[in-house]
């Protein structure tokens, strides 16, 4: 309207105009985010003639069901502790060569890509090298004798996933753990020398302490990454749904067990509580790993 | 996953809106015809014949189908072959992977749509499950229906089916002459189910026909999950859904699939591997897909039309070059119409044959869901 633009607005009225910037994306989160969990949840309270009822929630106590939840959450921790401690490794191995260097680009762009090469594609690039016509498997067997599947095909089960998953768990560990290992700050270990420390008292009295928030909100991230994953495992495993997102997979479509549409929004329901509780703790944890990190 | 769901669930409210406006407005397009409600039509004599309803056909211009690979059963062929024959009727093949579930599901989302299924192909349990979706429609050809295989009224209709067979790959591993001789060491990390039991019916039907083969009856189907758990534990079940790309691969050298769906994969690879199909000798475990009308159907003289071909000798025919066996085959054969050729060529059907009624499936289907993922890890 005149001269007086953006920035003479007062902040009460400044606050009132971010807020509009926020409207396209809160919107976008209440119609494909909100809406769905809250539609998909509610499903696990309705009986086949859309009456309330609590026992398609009760069905989560079914033997099958809580061995799914245990082997998700067993799969996602293992693959999430491999993850980040084999990545925060690279992180520190990654400190040591230029920042703006070509070894420092090609690992970063890499990580970000490979971070989200789940699905279908892994898989397949799994079958390819350790199937059981895959290269590597038919080198190893052919060439050293050495036969990986002598006890029965591991890879199309549950412990198959682990090397997968691990594929891309190390990489979403570089992209989100590279930052905070960067923000360690070197006069730290400048006054660490000068008031007499060593290097063991360097990383145990001030890194460690300091990283511990980053690393473990990241191990929490790669957790929440794991135990969300459907694409990979449902390429690579058919028989037994082991994991969750399986078995609302097989609720859902199954043509043999029919009527069971309603179990997957109470397995949903399942899945939102876990996720609840590692993420409020992923917030916390950031909050305090961000004190040092200003 | 409840992205897309509610995406769906959101286009089809949206679009339900819009298209009972543009439905209203179409109804009333008749090209002078005497007008035949062809939603209610329960069979040809409605449209008075054949030739009507063709014309009620062409006049629709469009059949959507869902759930057909081309790969399955010869479907390939027999779109085509109605493409052909039609050729002023367009058809929209939609999701050809899906499952029978997936079809109601589909049905139910895209209600009052033009892009809703006019047709299904259905296992059993589910046609069972969803007769309220279905109109009742009787072709020109019923009488010759074993009445076993079809619902009284028309609701669905046996179209095709088979015997649970195996498939194997004869430079890899030793023809099996008895189901207990997978257990052997030679079979170690090769044998694979089309798909999980708790998801599809070919993989159930594997646990039955496991189940019959070993003195089970099709009322408790533990034997069968018993096998199972043995083949697991002799390390020999491998656990990827196969596919003609694993079998091409070698991946999966001896595949519990239908007989048509065996043969299939050995006709599709021919020249690239050899593939071999058994029917154990004893007591053989059958299953039929079974035709159903949309009762929704924004094309229903089309899906009508579509019976009467599948129906016809030219469609059981097709089926039948598929590997697969057509439900009119009795009827055929006494009357000459059926290409003894390719009948001669369907694996030797066993001595004796079960199919499961619906409570034994059923029961069958709770079982495996209780017992099979702790059977097979």
């Amino acid at each position: 309207m005149s001269a007086r633009s953006g920035p003479q607005l007062s902040s009460s009225r400044r606050g009132t105009a971010a807020a509009f910037g926020l409207l396209p994306f809160a919107a976008y989160v209440l119609l494909f985010l909100l809406l769905p969990t809250l539609i998909a949840v509610g499903t696990g309270f309705l009986d086949e003639t859309g009456a309330f009822t609590l026992d398609t929630v009760a069905a989560l106590a079914n033997p099958v069901v809580l061995h799914a939840f245990a082997s998700s959450f067993g799969l996602s921790a293992l693959t999430a502790v491999v993850g980040a401690v084999v990545g925060a490794v690279a992180c520190y191995g990654l400190l040591g060569a230029r920042e703006h260097g070509p070894l420092r680009a090609v690992v970063d762009s890499l990580s970000g890509v490979l971070a989200q090469f789940g699905g279908v594609m892994l898989a397949f690039a799994f079958v390819a090298t350790i199937g059981i016509q895959g290269l590597v498997t038919v080198i190893l067997r052919d060439t050293f004798g050495i036969d990986i599947f002598a006890d029965g095909v591991w890879l199309y089960e549950l412990p198959g996933l682990v090397l997968p998953y691990i594929y891309f768990q190390v990489p979403l560990m570089i992209i989100t753990f590279l930052p905070a290992l960067q923000s360690l700050n070197p006069h730290w270990a400048e006054a660490n020398a000068t008031l007499g420390g060593n290097r063991t008292t360097y990383w145990f009295r001030i890194a460690f302490p300091v990283l511990a928030p980053a690393f473990l909100g990241s191990l929490l991230l790669l957790f929440a990454n794991a135990f969300s994953s459907y694409a990979t495992a449902a390429a690579l495993t058919s028989q037994g749904s082991q994991i969750v997102p399986l078995q609302i997979r097989s609720a859902l479509t199954s043509e043999t067990l029919l009527g069971r549409e309603n179990l997957a929004g109470a397995l949903a329901l399942g899945m939102i509580l876990v996720m609840a509780v590692v993420m409020s703790g992923y917030s916390q944890l950031q909050a305090r790993a961000a004190r040092w990190q200003r | 996953m409840f992205t897309t769901r509610t995406l769906a669930a959101l286009a089809a409210a949206t679009a339900l809106a819009l298209s009972l406006a543009a439905c209203s407005g179409a109804a009333d397009a008749g090209t002078g015809t005497p007008a035949v409600d062809a939603a209610t039509a329960t069979s040809l004599s409605a449209f008075g014949d054949l030739a009507a309803l063709e014309d009620a056909a062409r006049a629709e211009g469009t059949l959507n189908v869902i759930a057909l690979p081309r790969d399955w059963a010869n479907y390939g062929a027999v779109l085509d072959a109605f493409s052909e024959k039609y050729p002023e009727i367009t058809i929209t093949e939609a999701s050809p992977d899906a499952s029978s579930a997936e079809e109601i599901l589909a049905a139910d989302n895209l209600a009052g749509q033009d892009t809703a299924p006019d047709v299904f192909d259905l296992g059993l349990a589910v046609a069972l499950s969803s007769t309220d979706r279905f109109a009742p429609y009787q072709v020109a050809t019923w009488a010759e229906i074993p009445d076993a295989l079809k619902e009284a009224s028309g609701l669905y209709t046996g179209d095709y089916g088979g015997y649970m067979a195996v498939g194997y790959d004869p430079d890899a591993v030793p023809a099996p002459k008895q189901l207990s001789d997978l257990l052997g060491d030679e079979y170690t990390g090769k044998v694979a189910i089309n798909g999980d039991p708790t998801q599809a019916g070919a993989a159930f039907a594997a646990v039955g026909l496991a189940t019959v083969q070993n003195e089970g009856t099709v009322g408790d189907f533990q034997a069968g999950i018993d096998f199972f758990g043995e083949l697991n534990q002799a390390g020999n079940f491998v656990k990827i859904d196969p596919t003609p790309a694993t079998i091409a691969s070698g991946e999966t050298p001896v595949v519990f699939d239908w007989d048509y769906l065996n043969v299939g994969y050995g006709s599709s690879l021919a020249g690239e591997r050899n593939w071999e199909v058994v029917v154990f000798p004893g007591t053989g475990y059958a299953g039929y897909y079974n035709q159903a009308v949309n009762k929704d159907a924004p094309h229903p003289a089309a899906a009508r039309l579509w019976q009467e071909f599948l129906y016809s000798d030219e469609g059981q025919n097709l089926w039948l070059a598929g590997g697969a066996r057509p439900v009119r085959a009795d009827a055929m054969e006494a009357a000459g119409t059926i290409d003894a050729d390719l009948l001669a060529a369907l694996p030797a059907a066993p001595a004796e044959t079960v199919v499961p009624t619906e409570a034994e499936s059923a029961a069958g289907a709770a079982l495996v869901g209780e017992k099979w993922a702790a059977a097979v890890q």
